[in-house]
């Protein structure tokens, strides 16, 4: 199935955090995360289902000892409500990308042939461009750009992995908000 | 009740129970100054922002109360950033409030605009900018509550001049809403069963103690837990008068600058508990070699210190007097007799080394650490500032005073002893208060002789004047091939400067000066400065070189008597 990449690689783990939509929360994410030296791969922010928290997905690189400490020290963060590890094979992974690519007419069948395969979209066209719109494990934005490449890439936006469990299992507020 | 915000932070400063805090005003804190005459909270103008912090400081670890310092924004906001920094390190609850321009013109580099939330945000626990004077009086209740619960570290609150002027109808917060801020403070009972038994099986058991003792004022859970196990005790620096330490189980400070008895037993240890330390590199050396035949229980408030520096077999969360309290409970009496035998030895062993037993020519700073010691019976408040001054402090000062050490462990920041003491002194005014400083550092803050004077504070001053910045000497002459760069220093006649402070100053040159100086000094009333004129090149031993393990110690010379 091509959503499932789960990344077997113990150095490379994926985080849920839930914060309080406050003022210098996000920068203070990330200060950490620079400050005390941890290897990000991506970080990806948003709103979650409750107004006023919102919902964070980092993609950091370390053994176990390292994430247990991203997760301690992102904890001690006063507007950080919830942290988990995600990393189960199970869980969705997904990234958003927006690729344009330069296209003479000759090329745009093509390209359009590899936009279908990889059940991907052309979100628009121009005189010299088309540009993609594709989402999926990164595996599968990587390829599309490696096999785009070839006609030139004039513009390139990732989003950063979000994830989210299957079936019934949440990461969400267990602690009273706003009581 | 309609007040305006800077009513509204005095009240609630009141309501927390403030009565004194240290600061500097200037243009956005004008409106804060001009009504506190209103209120019974005294204000201590200290004649550096740096100061204040230390003395924020000071005042919280000598009286478990939070300590408050106040600064105008843009340079008195970043002055502070080293006194806040330090706070933090050591877990000392502090709230810094500063001033900020006003909110219309926020972000636009305006007069002594500066962005002191953004800078103090990795050396916060927690920091507020509050641009409307809605938001005063939560912010200020979550600040005292941050700064004063769990572990405890440095709060700051930056205040618009608008928020400070605006009016808002006034209500005491009830409580907090701080739904991602829960500090676990007691610890898992199944857990401190395990830890019992580990306890109860272990043949060579060792307490660390760490500040986490002090904080959570366990010292009599300490001792009771240590007596029943019969447990040896190293402490860190930051550890020590955690326990009355000429008490035979106290091994004192163990660490780069540990006695070699302290060390050893660390290292030959088959249990170590750490109790409320952050296992710091000063106190364990390389991490990799630390203690290698024991299993290491951590007790901690702070689960993020658990499994941070060194391995740990069984993680403990919560405060350090709860859990002790739980934990004596469940601990054997014991005796431990082969083990406290073997560390009694090596206790013996040290004390050929000790230098107060050998004969040596000139003033010797472990002497004068020595005779203050005896002198003030080891019941002074010591208030101690950083380098070879600070470690000689460490290892010739026994403490009886529980948390009678008051110094900068994490931070090692020069120029914390004076204002630390000031803080101190403020906050215990009964107590018997005494600095012991380097020449190097005591000149970084030395300017707050004139706050001694005109608040009227009566501590004593000990200079331990080696004309180096001596523990960076010492470091040279050690590993880099001799080469003093940098480190000799010239520093005025302290005496005499004292006297231009209206302190009383004295030098002394000679060792057999030192045992009355130090009495007259300590039966004076107002406050005293001593000038001791102590050997240049003396080194602090033992030492362990950076990264070796930390029974790898550079042994104090023997000398011939
Ligand atoms: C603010 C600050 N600057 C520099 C240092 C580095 N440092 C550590 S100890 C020391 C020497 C201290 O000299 P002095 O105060 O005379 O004390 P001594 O070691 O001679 O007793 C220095 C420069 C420091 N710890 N803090
Ligand atoms: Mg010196």
């Amino acid at each position: 199935m091509s959503a499932v990449d789960p990344n077997k690689e113990s150095t490379r783990r994926t985080l849920v955090g839930l914060m309080e939509d406050k003022p210098g929360v996000l920068s203070h994410v990330t200060n950490l995360f620079r400050r005390r030296n941890y290897n990000i791969e991506s970080l990806s922010v948003g709103h979650s289902e409750i107004p006023g928290i919102s919902r964070m997905t980092v993609v950091v690189n370390g053994d176990d000892a390292v994430v247990e400490q991203v997760i301690k020290q992102l904890y001690k963060i006063v507007n950080v409500l919830k942290v988990t590890d995600i990393d189960d094979p199970t869980a969705v992974m997904r990234e958003l990308a927006l690729i344009k690519v330069h296209a003479a007419p000759a090329a745009r069948a093509e390209i359009k042939q590899l936009v279908d395969i990889f059940r991907a979209s052309i979100i628009d066209v121009a005189l010299e461009s088309l540009t993609i719109e594709i989402s999926g494990t990164e595996d599968k934005v990587d390829s599309l750009i490696a096999m785009v490449r070839p006609y030139g890439i004039k513009e390139l936006t990732r989003t950063g992995r979000i994830a989210m469990a299957r079936g019934n299992t949440t990461t969400s507020v267990n602690k009273q908000i706003n009581n | 009740m309609k007040l305006n915000g800077a009513q509204i932070l005095w009240e609630c400063l009141m309501r927390e129970g403030v009565d004194v805090f240290f600061g500097i005003t200037g243009g956005t804190v004008m409106p804060l100054y001009h009504e506190l005459s209103n209120y019974s909270i005294r204000s201590i103008t200290m004649r550096h922002e740096q100061a204040a912090a230390h003395a924020a400081d000071g005042y919280a670890r000598a009286t478990g109360k939070v300590g408050v310092c106040l600064a105008t924004s843009g340079p008195g906001a970043t002055n502070l950033v080293t006194g806040i920094a330090n706070a933090q390190m050591d877990s000392s609850s502090v709230v810094a409030i500063t001033g900020q321009v006003a909110s219309g013109v926020l972000g636009t580099d305006f007069f002594q605009e500066v962005d002191i939330t953004g800078i103090t945000m990795p050396i916060t626990k927690h920091n507020y900018l509050v641009t409307s004077v809605n938001d005063l009086a939560q912010a200020v209740r979550e600040a005292f509550h941050l700064a004063s619960t769990g572990r405890p570290g440095a709060v700051l609150l930056d205040i618009s001049k608008d928020a400070q002027q605006g009016v808002t109808e006034f209500a005491y917060p009830e409580s907090v809403n701080l739904p991602g801020y829960k500090p676990h403070v007691h610890g898992n009972a199944r857990q401190i069963r395990q830890a019992a038994e580990m306890i109860n099986h272990a043949h060579r058991p060792l307490v660390i103690a760490g500040r986490g003792v002090i904080i959570a004022n366990a010292f009599d859970e300490l001792l009771a837990l240590v007596e029943q196990a019969q447990l040896p005790v190293v402490t860190s620096l930051l550890g020590k008068s955690g326990l009355p330490e000429t008490h035979p189980l106290c091994l004192g400070m163990g660490g780069m600058h540990g006695e070699s008895y302290a060390n050893l037993a660390m290292q030959n240890a088959d249990l170590i508990i750490g109790i409320g330390s952050r296992f710091d590199d000063r106190l364990t050396s390389s991490a990799e070699t630390f203690a290698p035949n024991a299993k290491i229980i951590h007790v901690d408030i702070d689960p993020a210190e658990i499994g941070k520096r060194v391995r740990v077999d069984l993680p403990v969360v919560g405060d350090a007097r709860n859990v002790l309290r739980e934990l004596v409970k469940m601990v054997h009496k014991a005796d431990h007799t082969s083990w406290l035998e073997q560390i009694r030895e090596w206790r013996e062993e040290t004390r050929t080394h000790d230098i107060l037993q050998n004969e040596c020519d000139g003033l010797q700073p472990q002497y004068v650490i020595n005779q203050l010691w005896e002198v003030t019976k080891g019941h002074a408040l010591m208030v101690s500032d950083v380098g070879q001054n600070q470690m000689w402090e460490a290892q010739y000062y026994r403490h009886l005073r529980p948390g009678g050490l008051i110094t900068s462990g994490g931070l090692g920041t020069m120029g914390f002893g004076l204002p630390a003491a000031i803080g101190a002194a403020v906050g215990c005014p009964q107590e018997n208060v005494w600095l012991v400083a380097g020449d190097g550092g005591f000149q970084m803050t030395l300017q707050e002789m004139a706050t001694i004077m005109q608040e009227g504070i009566p501590i004593k001053m000990a200079i331990l004047n080696n004309g180096f910045l001596g523990m960076v000497r010492q470091w040279q002459e050690l590993f880099y091939q001799g080469n003093y760069t940098g480190t000799p220093i010239l520093g005025p006649d302290f005496a005499k400067l004292a006297e231009a402070y209206g302190v009383r100053g004295m030098t002394v040159v000679n060792s057999s000066d030192v045992r009355a100086a130090i009495e007259q000094a300590n039966a004076y009333p107002g406050p005293v400065l001593i000038d001791f004129r102590v050997e240049r090149e003396q080194n602090v031993f033992p030492i362990v070189p950076v990264g070796q393990p930390i029974d790898n110690m550079i042994r104090r010379p023997i000398r011939k008597a």
